[in-house]
């Protein structure tokens, strides 16, 4: 196959790249230029990013013996998923850009302009296997190393974008990519791994956010009593289920902890409260993803609320594009704009963006789920 | 005298980037490999250093005589980027030092990074005021835009700094008639003729510019070396401090094997000259006829009066609608043929050109342009190739294009 191997200057996309070269395929390096950082003297300049990623990443694809090329795609990222971002945010929601980011960016943009330019499939670094699946299609696995396990934020991909993505580290441990990466004479071995938003250089979000919001101060609200206990300086410095940082002087009555409850981007209002009262089990969502058929029946299996988050036992039911999820038991902490991804055993069955949180009760029936 | 290119991976490869940097003459390459195993600093009294030095002044020599210069005009440098940096930044603070009222450096839109990076950093660091005088869709100065700048004010020009020839679209520049309008009041005129050498005929004298960047990979020469041809009695204050080498305008321990090696490119370029430019705008012309017919709604950019007053021999500049310029150069690369798309960032990420943007084209027209450039090593078989390549890679091209929906307005803000 001609293949296009996305690096991004990381250990584990020059150690993916190398083994699709192993694995026979006509392979081409490509790095995507993504942030919109213009140097100064330049008039005109788009995407300059990291220079000194594109630069491991161009040393990985001469070891290895590939072509390299940058791909400027800056303008759609910034408008498919820095500006997605931002909207998110500020309506109160809590998104994924990584998963924003594999949807339209590297298995859209990129894999409709690979395949247009003739390339077979887009190979990333990604940790995900990818294995026959059930009725002759193409199943998405967790990672073998399921401490980085990647599923979840590919859990986005249709059949037709997984029918043309290699993940060639998914059967493998990291501790051994890294070992590879040596053994191959890659400089990137021993780099870090990357954690943060790639595109907020400083790690810094709530000020990367209130540059593009502004500060949106407003109230921090008892959710129970419903007094106002002080005041928060914008919205998108919270998620729910969030207790560090609230700056609430006077403990609750009884000494516990508070928690983020709810976010009002509208009236600026972060409503807290108690640990208990974060327990949801019934979920809504939208924008359904199925990496194979919809489910039709309910699907009883798993579900991970959140990146590196765990798995939660689950009745889920799709109608076009609502999705309905049932907790077995409650989980916590549950924020609308992140991604319900839904497992069958290790299999990746879609996802959806969770829409709203429906706080345990434990006297209501199941009426949530429908006959 | 017709070497096989081949690219880094040793393959043997249509090479069509000569703009970028031309193969060594093996004549140049034989001078600096002898060259570089003798020991001795030029700068050094004992007879070593004699020997080195008299190599090195014997090259200034072969160089000006071959540019119509003097010797002690000659100026070495470490290439073309520090020649543009040298003249420009040189010339403004030495002429605004004798003058604080000269605060103006008039240059156009269409200039070499090389130049219009240090005057963007002068305007910033030093108060200069830069104006980028429009061209035309060639790629031309309006001599007449200059006229206007200059006359109601010719006390407050510092400078003057346009390109013997474009290195992007080719068209060579008005240098005469800028030479005329900013000497009538007494103004320096610095030339970026990186481009020129070995293509037009140049001569220092005549043409009257007071400074002059040349390169040596661009002309059969090695990586890394250059000069300032530049007038005895114009005051440059130096960039570089040091040993006082190079009349104290460039300190620097002087490179003579580089020299030695420059200096034999140089001559053979210079004296191969007319029957070069001869060859290279047949096969240019017949690239441009053949790609067109292959892609009948390819535009040529630059000047479409092809003669070698008005355009680098060399030089081909075609814009492929619906194609995005990088699709087409690894595509091409795929097939072993070697373009270029115009400016690339150190990133390697491909900019809208400059070039094409001050010529009047848009965005989207900006970056679907492919540049081929030949050199004394390009043959017949080299056309040959990329006519054979280029229907199909514009065909895959405006696929890509489409899919990744290149040209279309995406939404606002």
């Amino acid at each position: 196959m001609r293949v296009l191997a996305a690096m991004s200057g990381g250990v584990d996309s020059a150690v993916a790249a190398a083994r699709a070269v192993d694995a026979g395929h006509d392979v081409t390096g490509i790095h995507l230029a993504l942030s919109r950082n213009p140097q100064s003297y330049r008039t005109g300049a788009r995407g300059c990013c990291t220079i000194e990623d594109a630069g491991d990443a161009r040393r990985a694809a001469d070891v290895i013996g590939i072509p390299f090329y940058v791909w400027d795609l800056s303008e759609r990222f910034h408008e498919d998923v820095v500006e997605d971002f931002v909207a998110e945010y500020a309506a109160g929601r809590t998104p994924n850009p990584c998963m924003r980011c594999n949807e339209k960016i590297k298995f859209s943009a990129v894999l409709d302009r690979a395949r247009a330019l003739g390339f077979d499939a887009v190979a990333t670094g990604h940790y995900a296997q990818l294995l026959p699946g059930p009725s002759g299609d193409i199943a998405m696995h967790r990672a073998v190393d399921e401490s980085k396990d990647q599923s979840y934020v590919l859990g986005v991909l249709t059949q037709e974008q997984l029918a043309h993505a290699l993940f060639p580290l998914g059967d493998s441990r990291k501790d051994d990519v890294r070992i590879e990466a040596r053994s191959r004479g890659l400089a990137v071995a021993a780099k870090p791994d990357s954690h943060d938003v790639c595109f907020i250089a400083d790690g810094d979000t709530a000020g990367w956010l209130e540059e593009r919001l502004g500060s949106g101060d407003g109230e921090l609200v008892d959710g129970a009593t419903g007094k106002v206990l002080g005041r928060h300086d914008g919205t998108f410095r919270f998620t729910i289920g969030q207790r560090k940082g609230l700056r609430i002087g006077r403990p609750a009555a009884d000494g516990r902890p508070r928690y983020v409850l709810d976010i009002e981007p509208v009236t600026g209002t972060v409503v807290v409260g108690q640990r208990e009262a974060l327990s949801v089990d019934h979920i809504s969502g939208t924008s359904p993803r199925w990496c194979g058929a919809t489910p039709s029946e309910p699907h009883h299996g798993t579900v991970q609320l959140r990146a590196h988050g765990t798995e939660h036992a689950a009745v889920v039911n799709v109608s076009g594009d609502t999705v309905r999820i049932r907790l077995l038991e409650p989980a916590q902490g549950v924020a609308p704009g992140q991604a319900a991804v839904v497992y069958d055993g290790s299999r990746v069955v879609g996802s959806c963006t969770i829409t709203q949180a429906v706080r345990h009760d434990p006297t209501r029936a199941a009426a949530f789920e429908p006959a | 005298m017709n070497q096989t290119a081949t690219n880094g991976a040793g393959r043997a490869s249509v090479y069509l980037d000569h703009a970028a940097s031309t193969p060594m003459y093996p004549e140049a390459l034989a001078v600096m490999a002898q060259q570089m195993a003798s020991v001795g600093n030029p700068s050094s009294l004992h007879a070593s250093g004699r020997a080195a030095r008299r190599v090195v002044e014997e090259s200034r020599e072969l160089i000006a005589q071959a540019l119509h210069a003097r010797p002690g005009e000659v100026v070495f440098t470490s290439g073309g980027t520090e020649s543009d940096n040298l003249a420009v930044k040189g010339l403004f603070w030495a002429r605004r030092a004798q003058d604080p009222r000269r605060t103006r450096i008039l240059s156009t839109a269409v200039e070499h990074h090389a130049v219009l990076d240090p005057l963007h950093w002068l305007a910033d660091d030093s108060s200069a005021v830069v104006e980028l005088l429009p061209v035309n869709r060639c790629g031309r100065l309006e001599t007449e835009a200059l006229r206007e700048s200059v006359e109601p004010d010719p006390a407050s020009v510092a400078c003057v700094s346009v390109m013997w020839a474009n290195n992007e679209v080719g068209t060579v520049q008005p240098i005469h008639d800028v030479v005329e309008i900013a000497h009538a009041h007494g103004i320096p005129v610095h030339t970026d003729a990186v481009q020129a050498v070995g293509q037009l005929p140049l001569h220092f004298a005549a043409s009257g510019v007071d400074a002059m960047t040349l390169t040596a990979h661009k002309l059969g020469g090695p990586y890394g070396v250059g000069a300032l041809v530049v007038r005895r009695d114009l005051e440059l204050t130096p960039l570089l401090h040091g040993g006082g080498q190079e009349r104290d305008i460039r300190s620097g321990t002087i490179d003579a094997p580089a020299i030695a090696a420059f200096a034999t490119a140089v001559v053979m370029s210079v004296e191969r000259q007319a029957e070069h430019a001869v060859r290279m705008a047949e096969l240019r012309d017949q690239l441009l006829r053949r790609v067109c017919e292959q892609v009948p709604d390819a535009v040529m950019n630059g000047d479409n009066d092809c003669a070698v007053t008005n355009r680098l021999p060399g030089n081909a500049h075609i814009q492929f609608p619906g194609c995005e310029g990088d699709s087409l150069l690894m595509l091409l690369d795929a097939r072993g043929i070697e373009s270029s798309t115009g400016s690339a960032c150190s990133a390697g990420v491909p900019q809208a050109s400059h070039v094409l943007l001050a010529m009047g084209a848009d965005d989207v027209r900006a970056r679907s342009a492919l540049r081929f450039s030949l050199g004394h090593t390009s043959t017949q078989g080299d056309v040959d190739a990329l006519v054979e390549a280029i229907g199909p890679v514009v065909e895959r091209a405006r696929a890509a294009g489409i899919a990744s929906g290149f040209g279309v307005a995406r939404k606002a803000g």
